[in-house]
């Protein structure tokens, strides 16, 4: 289906079939249809304007009038149904004479400067006047109208200019019915209606910048400022976003090689035609003048960068690598992909390290995020992965979310979740924080918020556990059918235990237990009930046991294996779930098959022609803790800033100051190539071919829209490195590698590029049992076989509040930003956000003398730094919070090496902190600002730059 | 790598294992979980703990873990 082509209506899914005619043409449609979308799908054009297919239908324009046979007056086709053997005309000369006298009307109240208007030939408005033959306008200007009507110009992405507005209302309801955050309204009546955004400027409404509105806009009202500078693309390539878990697909939008507008795709999957203000709107990155497009080396972090040809520093960084080896061993070295990458990337970095460097030491970046869901899920339900599409949340009864803040982290699906709230499910939130979900306005409102202790989600899960099976609210049935009873009757005698009652944990958790249990009966008692996650699940000295603790919940409520259930992680970065897919962790080749799998690794050293250890290799903190004993001596680190993501930042760079050769293949020169021997500029996600893995299992495509501008697409250097180093790599494509991946690989057996193109995204495991991919699993049988129940006992974090630490802080991240920062912070997203803050509860603030927008220095048992003070009861006493997205900020100086018992998971969101008044930078951050000072001064002026 | 750092996280897979109500079927889960997540050098370093004094620091559970089935 073209997605560019819009019905007017939205698509009915109905099964029931109603048959009419339209201009006489016989047409078929599921009842409920509107006849304006039974029109055009049968290819007949009604003209429009305040229809769109995106939202409901409205029927204020009057433009889309048509006549019934037999019935009288003129009904609009938006708003009507389809019915059972009516005969519907579109084109009367009455019809005709209406909509020419309704466009006369708009017309006479809208600037006549088409020619020199940004959206000329791209206008709804436009077309409209000529599809219904205007060609005189009777009404001059002398009259009252709308002309001079003062722009809003205040968003930095898109301009809003009145003048040109008809009042359709599209840009009101999709903000409304497909974003949820209602920011808009029409104000006044009459002549005075006009939008607004609650009376202010965009940028200081509720307003998101999703860029619904826009997209919804039929004339040039609503428009991205790329737009009014660049003017209409020409041409269009639909590729996947490069930010968060969702993976939403856009259409870039193209003159020449200059992308000038990304619009979300209609058929995309996940995200359905919406978007949010990252993906949207922050590309702008990809042509920073930061970005780095030439290879450079140097022999220590003192010197200054040499810019080099690609060969000679392919050349130098596999001749680093084989000295290393030759003097240090083979376990010397190793390699970070990253979640950024493409999964035929991270597929050929975790191949270059078992077959070119011979050992088992690759890593990746979901080592801080989500590896305790990898381990949590396999352990349970037999699979590293969510359970679930995004679309099943429409048929979910209750939900619970559980330490993840959909609308700043993964705000499309939010979106998606929102209108099921809207429509009734029940909402149960876990998390120490009130995120915007807990009381959104009157849309949106938690029935119950368990604001826990960080530390304590163990406690929690099974103070829930033990309601729901002492109150004998478990599915019998399911567990018997579907589970391994012999660990279903250990756990329930184990959660059973008066020790986890919701009375006997409520100190600990800080949660009433009447709270908890009433959570718990609305979880067990409705038909549906899905359990979404985030960070604030698996960051944490007990992130696996809890990510256990919740398949336990859903496994004993029967609630795994249909739509509207299940248990959903929601990955933090774009291809979390391929990365690990991929085989990028040190003990699991590609689909999750342990290393000391004889049968895979013998099939994978035949494919591959070489000798693979079958031995787990080190992962990120190993590597690290390698490195500074003199053991671990050079790195390959790929899309991946560990300098910043990582926990407890001086550990991390001392680790990298110890090592010999320090590779960095990134687009900027961001905190870990400061510390880097070798630079090799990576490419954007515009600039190649591949393809990503979201939270929901869903293959979509990368496609190349422009060539790269450092010269390679990233899988083609790891090729060259892998090639110098003497282990041969022959792919020409990005295409090949995921044949191989099929090959190799079970779950991805039906996986093609080919088939992507005809699909448009496929869920794995794709195979000949399913060779359309898989929406939902576990549906009869879990992969493992019968889903195992585990003993979660808690057991709180050493990481423990004193006299000196009284406080909490725990960490997360805003819509606005992007992790690392390092995209976003090179947009202008940092309109919204140009600097980190910690939050503060007044109680705790006014103890320590602390006020709005005060200096606040941050002391940890790692280190110190300082931020300005948000004060806001969001975070409750006794917890602070802050985000992470600047690298002067520091975040990471505070947070502890503590980790996840199972995986090595940095606990990221429990360390303890003293927050007192300052009037200055900490050492560190003084010491980082010299030091980068001079790093970026050690690269001539004339490297950083794109054209 | 640091022995301390090493001795906290043997603990820390024991204490997730120890609630096990079967020991034997605890102490070997422990030491299966050291065996496919754990590089070799870590294993052997945990070994080589086990055999010192250093062994104090190590939970019973998982000192019997390491000596009987790693």
């Amino acid at each position: 289906m073209d997605d560019t082509k819009d019905f007017g209506t939205p698509k009915k899914n109905n099964t029931k079939t109603i048959n009419l005619t339209v201009d006489g043409f016989p047409v078929s449609v599921p009842e409920g249809t509107s006849i304006m979308r039974a029109a055009s799908e049968a290819g007949i054009g009604v003209p429009k304007l305040c229809a769109t297919d995106s939202v409901d239908p409205f029927g204020s324009c009057r433009l889309c009038l048509v006549e019934i046979e037999g019935k009288r007056g003129y009904p609009a086709s938006c708003t009507t149904p389809v019915a059972e053997g009516i005969q519907v005309k579109t084109q009367t000369p009455k019809l005709e004479e209406l909509r020419r006298g309704v466009m006369e009307l708009y017309i006479s109240d809208h600037p006549l400067d088409c020619l020199t208007c940004a959206t000329n030939g791209d206008c709804e408005l436009q077309d409209m006047a000529g599809a219904v033959g205007l060609r005189d306008v009777r009404y001059g200007y002398e009259g009252e109208n709308h002309l001079d009507s003062k722009k809003d110009e205040s968003n930095p992405y898109f301009s809003f200019d009145p003048s040109k507005c008809i009042v359709c209302s599209r840009c009101v309801r999709a903000c409304e019915e497909v974003q949820g955050t209602f920011a808009l309204t029409i104000d006044g009546r009459g002549f005075e209606s006009k939008v607004s955004a609650g009376n202010k400027d965009f940028i200081d409404s509720e307003c998101v910048s999703c860029g619904a509105c826009v997209q919804a806009c039929p004339t040039a009202t609503l428009i991205e400022k790329s737009i009014i500078d660049n003017g209409v693309p020409d041409r269009s390539v639909t590729t996947t976003c490069a930010y968060c878990g969702v993976g939403c697909s856009f259409n870039a939008e193209i003159q020449g090689d200059k992308v000038v507008r990304m619009t979300p795709n209609k058929d995309g999957g996940a995200n359905h035609g919406h978007s949010c203000v990252k993906g949207r709107f922050a590309w702008g990155y990809t042509t920073h003048k930061d970005r780095i497009t030439s290879p450079m080396i140097r022999k220590s972090i003192k010197d200054p960068w040499q810019k080099v040809s690609w060969e000679e520093a392919i050349s130098y960084a596999a001749s680093e690598i084989k000295r290393i080896q030759s003097k240090h061993g083979g376990d010397s070295v190793g390699a970070i992909s990253s979640s950024r990458c493409t999964n035929e990337e991270v597929y050929v970095v975790q191949k270059l390290v078992r077959a070119a460097f011979g050992n088992n030491n690759i890593d990746t970046c979901a080592r801080v995020c989500h590896s305790p869901t990898g381990y949590g899920l396999k352990q349970t339900l037999g699979e590293s992965a969510g359970t679930q599409t995004f679309d099943s949340v429409q048929k979910s009864d209750v939900i619970m979310i559980i330490g993840a803040n959909p609308t700043d982290g993964h705000p499309v699906f939010a979106s998606q979740m929102k209108r099921r709230l809207r429509d009734g499910a029940k909402l149960i939130i876990v998390d120490p924080r009130e995120i915007d979900l807990v009381d959104n306005s009157v849309h949106i409102k938690a029935d119950y918020h368990l604001k826990l202790k960080p530390g304590t989600n163990v406690a929690t899960i099974n103070a829930l556990s033990h309601v729901v099976v002492t109150e004998n609210l478990i599915q019998n049935d399911f567990i018997k059918e579907r589970c391994d009873l012999e660990s279903f009757e250990i756990w329930k005698e184990f959660v059973s235990l008066e020790k986890n009652s919701p009375e006997a944990l409520e100190q600990e958790t800080g949660i009433s237990a009447k709270i908890v249990r009433d959570a718990a009966r609305l979880f067990a008692s409705e038909n549906n009930g899905a359990i979404y996650y985030g960070l604030g699940v698996t960051e944490h000295s007990q992130g696996s046991t809890m990510v256990m603790g919740i398949a336990n919940l859903a496994m004993a409520t029967g609630n795994v294996g249909r739509e509207g259930v299940g248990v959903n992680p929601l990955r933090g970065q774009n291809n979390v779930q391929g990365a690990c897919d991929m085989g990028s962790f040190p003990h699991e080749f590609p689909g999750y098959r342990h290393v000391s799998d004889s049968t895979t690794r013998s099939s994978l050293e035949n494919a591959w022609d070489v000798k693979l250890q079958g031995e787990p290799g080190l992962r990120i903190p190993n590597m690290l803790d390698e490195a500074i004993s003199g053991k671990f001596k050079a790195l390959y680190c790929e899309g991946e800033d560990i300098a910043q993501s990582d926990p407890n930042t001086q550990h991390v760079t001392h680790a990298l100051e110890s090592m010999e050769c320090v590779i960095v293949q990134d687009l900027f020169l961001n905190e870990t190539a400061m510390y880097a021997h070798v630079f090799l500029p990576g490419s954007s996600f515009l600039e190649k071919n591949g393809t990503f893995t979201n939270a929901e299992r869903r293959i979509s495509p990368v496609r190349k829209v422009m060539e790269p501008k450092n010269g390679y697409e990233d899988w083609e250097i790891t090729v060259m490195l892998s090639n110098a180093l003497g282990y041969p790599m022959k792919y020409k494509h990005a295409s090949e590698i995921m044949d191989e991946v099929a090959r190799l690989t079970p779950t991805f057996k039906g996986v093609s590029y080919k088939k992507l193109d005809e699909l448009g995204s496929i869920q794995w495991p794709c195979n000949d049992e399913s060779p359309k991919g898989t929406p939902t699993m576990h549906i009869d049988e879990f992969v493992r076989g019968k889903g195992k129940f585990f003993v979660t006992e808690y057991v709180p974090t050493s990481e423990k509040v004193n006299g000196k630490f009284p406080l909490i802080m725990t960490t997360g991240r805003i819509l606005s930003q992007y992790n690392v920062g390092a995209q976003t912070r090179r947009t202008s997203n940092v309109k919204w956000h140009d600097e980190d803050l910690v939050e503060i509860h007044p109680h705790d603030a006014e103890e320590r003398g602390i006020i709005e927008n005060d200096w606040v220095g941050i002391t940890s048992r790692s280190g110190e730094t300082v931020l300005r003070a948000k004060i806001t009861e969001k975070v409750q006493p006794g917890v602070v919070y802050t985000t992470f997205h600047h690298p002067e900020s520091g975040a990471n100086v505070i947070t502890t090496d503590n980790t996840d018992w199972a995986t090595n998971c940095p606990e990221f969101k429990v360390t303890a902190v003293q927050l007192t008044k300052v009037s200055e930078l900490s050492t560190w951050q003084n010491q980082y600002k010299d030091f980068s000072k001079k790093q970026i001064n050690l690269v001539k002026k004339d490297d950083i730059k794109v054209d | 790598m640091e022995k301390d750092h090493l001795i906290t996280m043997a603990n820390q897979i024991g204490s997730f294992f120890k609630s096990y109500p079967d020991q034997e079927y605890a102490a070997n889960e422990i030491a299966s979980h050291m065996k496919r997540f754990w590089a070799p050098k870590m294993r052997n370093m945990i070994k080589d703990i086990v055999a010192t004094s250093d062994a104090d620091s190590l939970d019973d559970i998982v000192r019997i873990a390491i000596k009987k089935y790693l």
